[in-house]
């Protein structure tokens, strides 16, 4: 099992309900996690979702570490 | 001077120019975004910015910096808004300086296309009706090509 701090913005802020949380999980790569945390908080379907790891663009398949922060970033619309 | 910031209060473009003026620059660019009161068909009301703080910064610097590799360029700053926005409201900010004009303008253009795509911001619409919708993300519940499904 490993500790994660994950964030949340924008239409996975909304679906979560809350800014950020702490799991316990035995997940080990990012996309396992968001498989996880989609089941869990209903995030809709989206296109392209990029992940961060400790605040810099990070890997699906990365091997996460505990204590890692993790951020899912849905489809961005600045401009 | 190349830097990209996030601004949670109206600012002033006019005193960023100033600042990125300079005596061997004969050319400057700016581009300002402001916030337009239709979207895809929708009346918008108002918007609500909001950014990965963190990453936007550093994703934002990356992008002025390749700005000024690829281009000569002598300055280039960069500004995004997050909060509430009404309509007209300046959203981003563009400034570019160069020795000549060619330069200015693609540096601004490319930061600018850029700065949309790998942002870490997010924008949400408040239409008419009451509806609103995080732009870009086809299948969110409340977004404006769901609502007469």
């Amino acid at each position: 099992m490993i500790k994660l701090n994950i964030e949340y913005f924008a239409i996975l802020r909304e679906q979560a309900g809350f800014d950020s949380e702490q799991i316990e999980t035995e997940v080990t790569t990012p996309a396992e996690l968001f498989a996880e945390l989609t089941q869990r908080h209903g995030f809709p379907e989206m296109t392209t979702v990029k992940v961060a790891i400790n605040d810099e663009f990070g890997d699906w398949q990365a091997q996460l570490q505990d204590g890692d922060s993790i951020v899912f970033i849905p489809p961005v619309a600045g401009g | 001077m190349i830097d990209f910031r996030i601004e949670a209060n109206k600012f002033q473009p006019e005193k960023e120019r100033d600042a990125i003026a300079a005596p061997e620059c004969g050319g400057y660019v700016s581009f300002e975004g402001w916030v337009r009161n239709r979207n895809e068909g929708q009346e918008v009301l108002r918007l609500e910015y909001q950014a990965y703080e963190v990453l936007a910064l550093k994703e934002g610097r990356r992008i002025l910096a390749e700005a000024a590799e690829r281009f000569p360029i002598e300055n280039a700053v960069c500004i995004h808004r997050v909060g509430t926005l009404e309509i007209g409201d300046l959203a981003v900010w563009v400034g570019v300086s160069a020795g000549h004009r060619d330069e200015a303008f693609k540096a601004c253009r490319y930061i600018i296309d850029e700065i949309k795509h790998r942002v870490p911001v997010w924008k949400k619409e408040y239409y008419t009706g009451g509806d609103s919708g995080w732009v870009n993300c086809e299948a969110c519940a409340n977004h404006p090509h769901d609502q007469h499904s």
